[in-house]
C-alpha cells in the first residue's frame, strides 16, 4: 500500500499542479488518506499477529526444553554439564526469540518493499531503473564485505571480553592470595593488559561499523543524486513527467532501504542458527532413564542386594565400579569408605537408578531394581547428596522438598534428628526463615543439617548419605549419628564417609578401593585384615588413641 | 564460590529502566572524564554540526532542480526555450559534493568519537581496576563477585555505546531539528506550522503507549527473572530434583511462569509495537497534507514545485528525530544509572595506609603478641575482647572449634585483612600498624582451604609466591610440598596450563600446589589451614608430610583439624561463636574440663 502513495503524490503533481486542477489535488489527497489509514491498520494487525506468533514460539520452545531437560537422567546432566544447559534454556531461546521477531517484523515487510518498490520503478521508468543496477550491487558489495571483515572482529572482541573477565574473576576471588603475596601491581598489570587488548580490539571493530554509515548513506544519496540527472534527461525526452521523478526517488529509498534490512537479518540470523543449533542438539538426546508409572509398585524396601555388580560410564574405557557383591538388611547401617574416585558416590547412584548398572543385577526385596516402578522406588529413598543444595524459599518448602504436606512437628522431628533444630530456634523467623538461592545465608554445616532434615521427613525405608557429615565438627557429627540410630532404626542406611570416625560402628563397612571391594566388615574385623583400611585409619592418625 | 549466575544478572538487566539516584552529579562527573579530550570532542561537535548541515540543505538543493526541470518543460511547451542542462548538472555536481563532504565529515566524526570512547573506557575501567586494590577485604566480603563483575563489564560497556552512538545522536537530532525548522520557514509558514502540528500529536500517541506498555514490560522481565532462577536452581540441583521426584511440581512452576511470561511479553511487544504503525500514520498525515496544501500553494504561485519536494522530506526528516528522542531519553537515563554503579566502586572508602614505615620488618624470627586486642566486623557485636596470646618463634598455634566458630577471624587480623579496634599486634617488637602491609605481609605465607590458582602454567601459579622465581626455585619449593611427583607425571610438566578455577587437577593437587607457592616465598611465619575432607586418603598423607616440612622451624598458625597437630601444638586457642573461649597447651586444656575437653571426647563418643 505504501508503493501507492508516491504514486499518488506524483498524480498529484503531474495531473493536479501542473494543469491547475484543484478538485483533483482534493480529491487524490482524500484517496491518499484512506490508503494510508488502510496501511496503518494492516501493520497494526501484522504486529499483533507477529508479537504473538514469535512470543509464543519462544514460549513452546521454552516449554519443550525443560520439560525434555527434566527428563534427563544424572548421566545426561553430567555429560552436558549445568551451565551450558541453562545457558540453552535461556539466552539461546531468548536470542532465537529477538530474532524471531525482528524477522516477522522486517523481514516480511523487506522482500515487499524490495520487490513492490522494483516492480513500480521499473513500471514508471524501466531505463531509469538502470541506475539501480549500479548502485544496488555497489551496496550490496559494501554490506558483503563488512559483513567478512566485521564477523572475525566480532568474534575476536568477544574473546577478549573473556579474557579481561576472567582476570577480574580470579582477581575477585582469590583477593586474600593476591594480598597475601603483595602481588597486587603485578595483578594490575596482567588487568592492564587486558584492558588494552580489549579497547585495541573494540576500536577496531568500532571503526569498521562506523564507517558502514557514511558509506551508505553517500551510496544512498548518489543514487537520488543519478536519478535526477537521468530523469530530468527522460524528462526531457518526453518519457516521463516530473512528478513521477519525485516517486521514483521514494521508490529507491524504499529498495534502498530493504536492502539494508536484509543485511541486518543476515548479520543476525547466524547468530539465532547457532542458538537454534545446540538447543535441537539437546532435543535429540533422549534420556537414558525414564521415570514414568510402569513396573511393579513396591510397598517397602526390606533388603538391598548387589550381585557382581559393574558399572561403567558410557564412553568411558574402564568400569568405575566392578564385582561388586554386598547386601544390606532392614535396621543395618552400611558405610562405605574409600579415596577420592574410588567409585563411593557412583556406587550410591546405582540405588536411586540415577545411572543403570552395566553388569551384575541390583536385587530389592529379592527381585530386580529395573523390574520396580522407579518413581515409587525414589519415593521410598531419603537422599543426602554431597553438595548441599537448598532451594529459594524458606526451610519450610525446603524441608516439604522431602515430603509434600509435611505438618510442622513432622519438621521439627526431622531438625531435631539431623541436629538443625539448635539453630533454626535461633533464627528470628523459626522455620519461616528465608532461604536464599543456593542457600547461601547458611553456613556450610547448617545446609548440611538441612538437608538431612529434609530427607529424614520422608520416613524412607532407605536413608544414604554421601559424605553428607564432612562440614559438621566431631561433636556434632556424633550427636547426629546417635540420633539416627535412635529414631530411624528400622530402616536401611548407607553412609559414604571421608572421616574413620563417623563410621566406626556401622554393622558393615565396606572399603572401597579402585571401584572393586578391599574390604567388608566391622571396624575391629577391618583393622586385623584389610591393609586399605588400615592405611586410611592411619593416616588420620587416630592408632592408638 | 559465588558469583557465577550470569542468567541472573541478565534478568535483572532486562528490567532496563532503571533511575539514577543523582542524575545531575552522575551526569556531571561522567562529563570530567570527557573533558580531557575537549579539543578531540569540540571537532566532534563541529563536523557533527557540518555533516548535518549539508544533510538538511539536501532537500531545498534538490527542489531546485525539479522547479528547473518543471520551469525548462513550461518554457518547451510554449515554445519558447528547453531545459536549461547546464544549470541542472551544476546543482546535481554542488549536491554531489554537499554529499560527499557530508559523509567524509560525518566519517571523521565517527572515527574521532570512537577513539575517545576507547580512551574514556579504558580509563574508567583501568581506574575501577586500581580501586578494587585499594578497597578492604570488608568490601569483597560484603558484595558478591557476579555484582562487581557486572559493574565493570556490562555497566561500563553501556557507557560506551552510549558515549559512542547517543551524544552524536543528540547533536545530530538537534542540529536536524533546528536546521530542517530553518529550512522549512525559510519555504512557507503554512506548511510549516503543519508540519510543526502533527508533532505534539505522536509525541502524545507515544507516550500513552509507552505508559500503557511499561506495565507489561515490569511484569515481563520479574517472570523472565523468575523463570530463569527456576532454570537455575532446578537445573543446579537436578540430583535433588531426581531423588526427591520433584519433576512434576518443577515442571508446573516452570509452566505457570513461562504462562506469565508469555502474556506480558506479547502485550508488551505489541502495544510497543503499535508505536511505529501510529507513527506512520501520523507522518502520512502530515505528508498528505504537504502534499494537498503544498499543491494549493504552487498553484497560487506562493511557492515552487520543487519546494514541495523539498518539503515532503523535510516533514519526514523532522519528525524522525522527535521520535527518536524517547528512546534517547531512555538510553541516557540507563546510562546514568549505569554510571552510578560504577562511580559507586570508585567512591567506596579506600583503607588508610600509611606512607612512612616507622619500622622495618627485614630481620623477623616469629615471635607474635596480641596484646590487650578488640576486634567486631560491626559495632553491635563484639567478637574478640582483650584477647592477649604470646607465641615465641618457632612454636605451632593451632586454632580449633565447631564449624562457623570464626576461625578465620584471626587469620583476618593476623594479615591485617581487617583492622583491630584497639589493642596491638606485635611481631618481634614491632606494632604490625606501623609498616604497611605490603611489608607485613612479606612476613607470612598462607595456605587456605579455598586453593585459588590461576589460568595460567604450574611454574607461574608457584612462582606467584615469589617475584621473578627461577624454574629450579619452583621445582626445589615443589619438591619440599610434595608436588614434584604428580607434576612430573603430567605431559607438560611444570608448563601444564591450569584451566580456569584449575579444573585439570584434583583437589588435593591444587592444596599441594598453594602448599608449594607459600614454600617459594619463605617466610618466617605460617598461616596453614588443614581442612581436607575432599582429599583423598593417600594425597592427604602427602599434604600431611607437606605441612610438616613447612612448619619446621616456623612460627606457625594453623587452623586444625587433625589430632595430632592439636595435640602437639605449643598454644590451643579454642573459638566458638567467633570468640577465643580458652587457650592453653592440650594438658591444661584437658584439665580444666571446659569446651575444649567436650569436643575432644564428643571424637569418640560413637
Amino acid at each position: 500500500m505504501e508503493f501507492y502513495l508516491p504514486n499518488l503524490m506524483a498524480k498529484i503533481v503531474n495531473n493536479g499542479i501542473i494543469t491547475g486542477n484543484q478538485a483533483y489535488i482534493l480529491s487524490m489527497g482524500f484517496r491518499m488518506l484512506i490508503v494510508s489509514i488502510l496501511a496503518g491498520i494492516s501493520m497494526v494487525i501484522i504486529s499483533y499477529h507477529s508479537s504473538r506468533a514469535s512470543i509464543g514460539f519462544s514460549k513452546d520452545i521454552r516449554q519443550d526444553i525443560f520439560g525434555h531437560i527434566t527428563k534427563f537422567s544424572i548421566g545426561e546432566f553430567h555429560d552436558l554439564g549445568t551451565s551450558s544447559l541453562i545457558t540453552r534454556t535461556t539466552n539461546d531461546v531468548n536470542q532465537i526469540e529477538m530474532v524471531f521477531l525482528m524477522f516477522l517484523r522486517m523481514m516480511i515487510r523487506a522482500p515487499f518493499m524490495l520487490v513492490g518498490g522494483l516492480i513500480m520503478a521499473i513500471n514508471k521508468n524501466a531505463k531509469l531503473s538502470l541506475v539501480l543496477a549500479v548502485s544496488m550491487p555497489i551496496l550490496l558489495a559494501i554490506i558483503y564485505i563488512a559483513g567478512k571483515k566485521g564477523i572475525p572482529m566480532f568474534k575476536i572482541v568477544q574473546e577478549k571480553i573473556d579474557g579481561l573477565n576472567l582476570v577480574l574473576r580470579e582477581k575477585l576471588t582469590g583477593v586474600r592470595v593476591i594480598r597475601a603475596f603483595s602481588r597486587e601491581d603485578y595483578e594490575e598489570v596482567r588487568f592492564d593488559n587486558r584492558n588494552q587488548e580489549l579497547s585495541g580490539a573494540n576500536l577496531k571493530v568500532d571503526r569498521l561499523i562506523q564507517s558502514l554509515f557514511p558509506i551508505i548513506n553517500l551510496v544512498l544519496n548518489f543514487t537520488i543524486v543519478g536519478v535526477l540527472w537521468f530523469g530530468s534527461e527522460q524528462v526531457d525526452m518526453g518519457n516521463m513527467e516530473v512528478g513521477d521523478i519525485m516517486a521514483f526517488i521514494q521508490y529507491v529509498m524504499m529498495i534502498m532501504f530493504s536492502l539494508i534490512m536484509f543485511s541486518a537479518i543476515f548479520i543476525i540470523v547466524p547468530r539465532a542458527v547457532a542458538s537454534a543449533d545446540r538447543i535441537v542438539e539437546i532435543m535429540n538426546i533422549d534420556p537414558t532413564i525414564l521415570v514414568d508409572n510402569s513396573g511393579e509398585e513396591i510397598e517397602q524396601i526390606e533388603s538391598i542386594v548387589f550381585k557382581d555388580v559393574g558399572f561403567k560410564y558410557p564412553e568411558a574405557e574402564e568400569k568405575v565400579l566392578s564385582d561388586l557383591n554386598f547386601s544390606v538388611d532392614k535396621g543395618q547401617t552400611l558405610a562405605i569408605i574409600g579415596g577420592t574416585g574410588s567409585g563411593k558416590t557412583t556406587l550410591i547412584n546405582l540405588i536411586p537408578r540415577f545411572y543403570d548398572i552395566t553388569s551384575g543385577e541390583i536385587l530389592i526385596n529379592g527381585k530386580e531394581l529395573r523390574k520396580y516402578n522407579l518413581k515409587e522406588i525414589r519415593g521410598r529413598i531419603g537422599f543426602v547428596p554431597q553438595k548441599a543444595v537448598l532451594f529459594s524459599g524458606d526451610i519450610k518448602s525446603n524441608l516439604k522438598v522431602g515430603k509434600r504436606d509435611a505438618s510442622l512437628e513432622e519438621m521439627e522431628r526431622a531438625a531435631r534428628i539431623s541436629q538443625a533444630e539448635e539453630f533454626i530456634n535461633t533464627l528470628e523467623n523459626k522455620y519461616d526463615s528465608l532461604v536464599a538461592q543456593g542457600g547461601k545465608n547458611f553456613s556450610g554445616g547448617q545446609k548440611q543439617r538441612l538437608t538431612i532434615a529434609r530427607a529424614l521427613i520422608r520416613d524412607s525405608d532407605v536413608f544414604i548419605f554421601d559424605d553428607s557429615f564432612s562440614a559438621l565438627d566431631f561433636k556434632t557429627d556424633a550427636k547426629l549419628r546417635k540420633a539416627l540410630k535412635e529414631e530411624v532404626s528400622d530402616a536401611i542406611k548407607i553412609i559414604v564417609a571421608q572421616r574413620v570416625s563417623s563410621i566406626m560402628d556401622a554393622d558393615k563397612i565396606l572399603v572401597l578401593n579402585k571401584g572393586k571391594i578391599a574390604g567388608l566388615g566391622r571396624h575391629k574385623e577391618l583393622m586385623d585384615s584389610c591393609e586399605v583400611y588400615r592405611e586410611i585409619v592411619e593416616s588420620q592418625a587416630m592408632e592408638g588413641e | 564460590m559465588t558469583g557465577k549466575t550470569p542468567t541472573r544478572n541478565k534478568a535483572k538487566e532486562n528490567i532496563g529502566m532503571e533511575k539514577a539516584t543523582n542524575f545531575k552529579g552522575t551526569l556531571r562527573r561522567l562529563i570530567k572524564y570527557l573533558a580531557s579530550y575537549k579539543l578531540a570532542l569540540i571537532v566532534v561537535f563541529i563536523l557533527t554540526i557540518l555533516s548535518n548541515i549539508f544533510t538538511v540543505i539536501g532537500p531545498k538543493v534538490m527542489g531546485l532542480v525539479t522547479t528547473k526541470l518543471l520551469d525548462g518543460i513550461r518554457l518547451k511547451a510554449e515554445g519558447t526555450g528547453s531545459i536549461n542542462f547546464g544549470y541542472i548538472r551544476n546543482i546535481l555536481l554542488i549536491l554531489g559534493g554537499m554529499y560527499l563532504l557530508s559523509a567524509v565529515f560525518s566519517y571523521l566524526q565517527r572515527y574521532l568519537m570512537t577513539g575517545v570512547t576507547q580512551k574514556v573506557i579504558y580509563t574508567l575501567r583501568k581506574e575501577v581496576d586500581e580501586k578494587l586494590s585499594k578497597l578492604p577485604l570488608k568490601y569483597y566480603d560484603e558484595n558478591q563477585v557476579g555484582d562487581i563483575l557486572s559493574r565493570v563489564t556490562n555497566d561500563v560497556d553501556k557507557i560506551s555505546t552510549a558515549l559512542q552512538q547517543t551524544v552524536p545522536q543528540l547533536i545530530t537530532s538537534v542540529v536536524t531539528i533546528v536546521g530542517v525548522l530553518v529550512m522549512m520557514l525559510s519555504i512557507s509558514l503554512s506548511l510549516s506550522i503543519i508540519t510543526v502540528l502533527v508533532i505534539p500529536l505522536s509525541f502524545l500517541a507515544t507516550k500513552r503507549i509507552a505508559k500503557l506498555s511499561q506495565k507489561y514490560f515490569i511484569i515481563q522481565s520479574n517472570s523472565l527473572g523468575k523463570l530463569n532462577a527456576h532454570i537455575e536452581e532446578m537445573y543446579s540441583g537436578h540430583n535433588i530434583v531426581k531423588a526427591f521426584g520433584m519433576e512434576d511440581k518443577s515442571k508446573e512452576e516452570f509452566d505457570e511462569t513461562n504462562e506469565t511470561l508469555y502474556k506480558s511479553s506479547y502485550r508488551a511487544e505489541f502495544i510497543s509495537g503499535l508505536i511505529r504503525p501510529i507513527m506512520t500514520l501520523v507522518d502520512n498525515l502530515a505528508y498528505i497534507a504537504v502534499a494537498v496544501l503544498g499543491g494549493f500553494l504552487v498553484l497560487k504561485q506562493r511557492i515552487s514545485i520543487g519546494d514541495v519536494q523539498a518539503f515532503t522530506q523535510y516533514s519526514k526528516e523532522f519528525t524522525q528525530p522527535i521520535v527518536r528522542s524517547a528512546d534517547i531519553i531512555n538510553t541516557i537515563q540507563a546510562t546514568i544509572a549505569s554510571a552510578e554503579r560504577v562511580f559507586a566502586i570508585l567512591d567506596e572508602d579506600e583503607i588508610f595506609e600509611i606512607t612512612r614505615e616507622e619500622a622495618n620488618l627485614d630481620r623477623v624470627k616469629g615471635r607474635v603478641e596480641f596484646k590487650n586486642v578488640c576486634f567486631s566486623y560491626n559495632k553491635d557485636e563484639k567478637l574478640i575482647e582483650d584477647m592477649n596470646i604470646l607465641v615465641e618463634p618457632g612454636d605451632t598455634v593451632a586454632i580449633v572449634g565447631p564449624t562457623g566458630a570464626g576461625k578465620t577471624t584471626l587469620v583476618n587480623l593476623l594479615m591485617r585483612f581487617y583492622d583491630i579496634d584497639s589493642g596491638q599486634i606485635i611481631i618481634d617488637g614491632v606494632d604490625v600498624s606501623n609498616v604497611t602491609r605490603q611489608s607485613l605481609r612479606k612476613v607470612f605465607g598462607m595456605v587456605l582451604q579455598d586453593t585459588w590458582l590461576f589460568k595460567g602454567s604450574i611454574e607461574d601459579n608457584i612462582g606467584y609466591g615469589k617475584e621473578d622465581a627461577s624454574l629450579s626455585e619452583v621445582e626445589m619449593a615443589s619438591k619440599i610440598a610434595q608436588s614434584d611427583f604428580f607434576i612430573k607425571t603430567l605431559q607438560d610438566g611444570y608448563t601444564t596450563v591450569l584451566e580456569e578455577d584449575a579444573d585439570n587437577i584434583s583437589q588435593g593437587q591444587k592444596q599441594l600446589l598453594t602448599i608449594a607457592r607459600a614454600i617459594i616465598s619463605n617466610p618466617p611465619i605460617m598461616i596453614l589451614d588443614e581442612a581436607t575432607s575432599s582429599v583423598d586418603t593417600r594425597t592427604e598423607v602427602l599434604i600431611q608430610k607437606a605441612m610438616k616440612k613447612v612448619m619446621e622451624g616456623r612460627t606457625s598458625f594453623v587452623i586444625a583439624h587433625r589430632l595430632s597437630t592439636i595435640k602437639n601444638a605449643d598454644l590451643i586457642l579454642v573459638m566458638k561463636d567467633g570468640k577465643i573461649i580458652e587457650q592453653g597447651n592440650h594438658i591444661n586444656l584437658m584439665k580444666a574440663q571446659g569446651f575444649y575437653y567436650d569436643l575432644y571426647n564428643s571424637q569418640f563418643a560413637a
